[in-house]
């Protein structure tokens, strides 16, 4: 294990990432709010990260093993699915005389 | 690989991913650099991914791949089969998707960890919070789905005693949560948070009716965020943390512009006491007259107009009208009438989706206006189009302070020169009320399914030439 971060060291993370997150949502274009959710639905697929080590690890119980399946499967679904019909949205957003 | 060149290795690939992420959401700010965002989400995902696989810890990789082999098969199709008028669905059930694999996830890692926790500890709190938000999200999220797919009347299910049930649920869901936090060995309490949290969610969403979809969804959005980011408290992994407060406050942003558009304040949301105002009956049927015309005498005056303006909403979405509207709108551009779109943020049942739509239709979205950006020129506007819209364009909601959407921002539309509506028949929008900009001397109703009249108007437009 990496040397484990302290509650607060998370909760100022947490904080910062927060900032992060209004100063640019608030900047997307309103044209754009429906890819924008379907994006930070594929990227909050990242917990799959967290499935993958349930499932994989070497003393994983079959309880642990059947969870983090189904798991990486729905996380696998939402990554994929997101991201590709992020892009097929977007696509589709044009300017005039195009 | 030792353990902790592995472990380095594998922090480096979430920093970068992390990275990678805050550009994505820095590029959707506009549509010229929004797909370069969605590409470097794709390659900030991969990262997380491969790090992970490569981890000193993960050594069984068959149910991984498999897993992920099911969850590729299952996701390609459905986002290029999707129809356009199915995204708010999708939405909604990939957040059941995502809800459910962090609730799961804590499950497993209670399992795991319970037994070396400590009373109280940070991570049986950050646990029980991942696993309250994860679960809760995925039934909301469900009965979202069925809402918007119709499997469930979208109308508002209320009963007595709700209130009181809700927060009933709520507080057992918290009760218990605590018990295993404090007590963390008590597993007999473990189905009983789960199921409480469960049917939290249900209650959560069931009194919510079709046209507050939008704050639903967003908020549904941010509940997921938050779960991960709870995840990332759990499992001590900056990454999720990242990500969640990310999603989360987007999710929130979205929700609270919705709020806004709709004048409700935020706590009438968190509280899912909102969508009621549909439960009442509707106020005593007007009986003014109302003006008509057919498409035969509507396309004469568009076609002299100067400007229009098209008001679209959740009407055009359900009759999928978008291509005849826009066959409309080029049929228009030709003859050198100037016509925009006005878009209210609430128009729809997710936020930007009539922008999807039309974008899907090929209006460029140059025309696509904002509410705030429109109105001032309605009143240089010689028609005003509104397609399936009715709330958006209730002049009530300006002119009624006892009106129950008083205070929502509309379009206004009634200040143009002449109003056209395209409506199936005389009943109330959502709100249950009516809408006086019907009854106006300057209002033409142009009754008709809105795809069959806007392609009728086409057609006279291309007879006219």
């Amino acid at each position: 294990m990496h040397e484990s971060s302290s509650m607060t060291d998370l909760l100022f993370v947490f904080m910062l990432a927060a900032f992060l997150g209004f100063q640019l949502i608030k900047r997307v274009s309103p044209l754009l709010h429906s890819p924008l959710m379907s994006l930070t639905n594929a990227i909050a697929a990242v917990v799959v990260v967290g499935a993958i080590m349930i499932t994989g690890e070497a003393g994983a119980t079959p309880l642990a093993k059947t969870l983090g399946f189904i798991a990486v499967t729905a996380a696998t679904i939402n990554a994929v699915s997101g991201f590709l019909i992020t892009d097929r949205m977007l696509k589709m957003f044009r300017r005039r005389g195009k | 690989m030792n353990a902790a060149t592995s472990e380095m290795a594998v922090q480096a690939a979430y920093l970068i991913a992390s990275g990678l992420f805050v550009l994505a959401l820095m590029w959707m700010s506009s549509p010229q650099t929004a797909r370069r965002g969605v590409l470097a989400g794709e390659i900030g995902m991969v990262l997380a991914v491969v790090g992970t696989l490569l981890h000193f810890d993960v050594v069984n990789y068959d149910l991984i791949l498999i897993a992920m082999l099911v969850g590729t098969a299952i996701g390609v199709p459905m986002a290029y089969l999707m129809p356009m008028t199915a995204i708010p669905q999708r939405t909604a059930i990939s957040h059941a998707f995502g809800a459910l694999a962090v609730g799961l996830i804590g499950a497993a890692e209670y399992f795991k960890l319970a037994p070396g926790q400590e009373a109280g500890s940070f991570v049986m709190w950050a646990l029980m919070l991942e696993m309250l938000l994860g679960f809760l999200t995925c039934t909301a999220s469900v009965i979202a789905f069925a809402k918007l797919q119709e499997i469930m009347p979208t109308r508002p299910i209320m009963f007595a005693g709700q209130r009181p049930l809700n927060v009933l649920v709520f507080a057992g869901a918290l009760v218990t949560g605590g018990m295993l936090i404090f007590t963390p060995l008590s597993s007999q309490m473990f189905p009983v948070f789960i199921a409480l949290a469960l049917l939290f969610g249900v209650l959560l969403v069931i009194p919510i009716g079709g046209a507050d979809m939008p704050t639903v969804i967003a908020l549904l959005n941010s509940y997921a965020g938050l779960a991960a980011a709870a995840m990332g408290f759990a499992l001590d992994n900056k990454l999720l943390i990242i990500v969640g407060a990310l999603d989360g406050t987007s999710g929130f942003i979205l929700a609270m512009i919705m709020c806004k558009a709709m004048n409700r304040s935020f706590s009438n949301v968190l509280f899912g006491g909102f969508g009621q105002l549909a439960a009442g009956p509707a106020a005593g049927v007007d009986e003014r007259p109302v003006r008509s015309m057919s498409g035969e005498e509507a396309a004469p005056m568009l076609e002299m107009a100067g400007s229009v303006v098209i008001i679209p909403g959740y009407g055009m979405a359900v009759a999928q009208a978008q291509h005849r509207v826009a066959e409309l709108y080029e049929r228009l551009e030709e003859k050198g009438v100037d016509v925009k779109f006005a878009i209210h943020p609430v128009a729809g049942r997710m936020p930007g989706h009539m922008n999807v739509l039309l974008a899907e239709a090929d209006v460029p979205y140059d025309k696509l206006i904002e509410l705030e950006d429109i109105n001032p020129d309605m009143p240089q506007t010689d028609v005003a189009l509104i397609i399936g819209a009715n709330d958006t364009v209730n002049t009530a909601a300006r002119d009624d302070p006892g009106s129950a959407i008083a205070g929502m921002p509309i379009i206004e539309a009634d200040k143009a020169r002449t109003v056209m509506i395209i409506k199936r028949g005389m009943s109330a929008g959502f709100a249950g009320i009516d809408n006086p900009i019907y009854f106006n001397e300057n209002t033409q109703m142009l009754f008709g399914d809105a795809k069959k009249m806007s392609e009728h108007l086409v057609k006279e437009l291309q007879e006219l030439a």
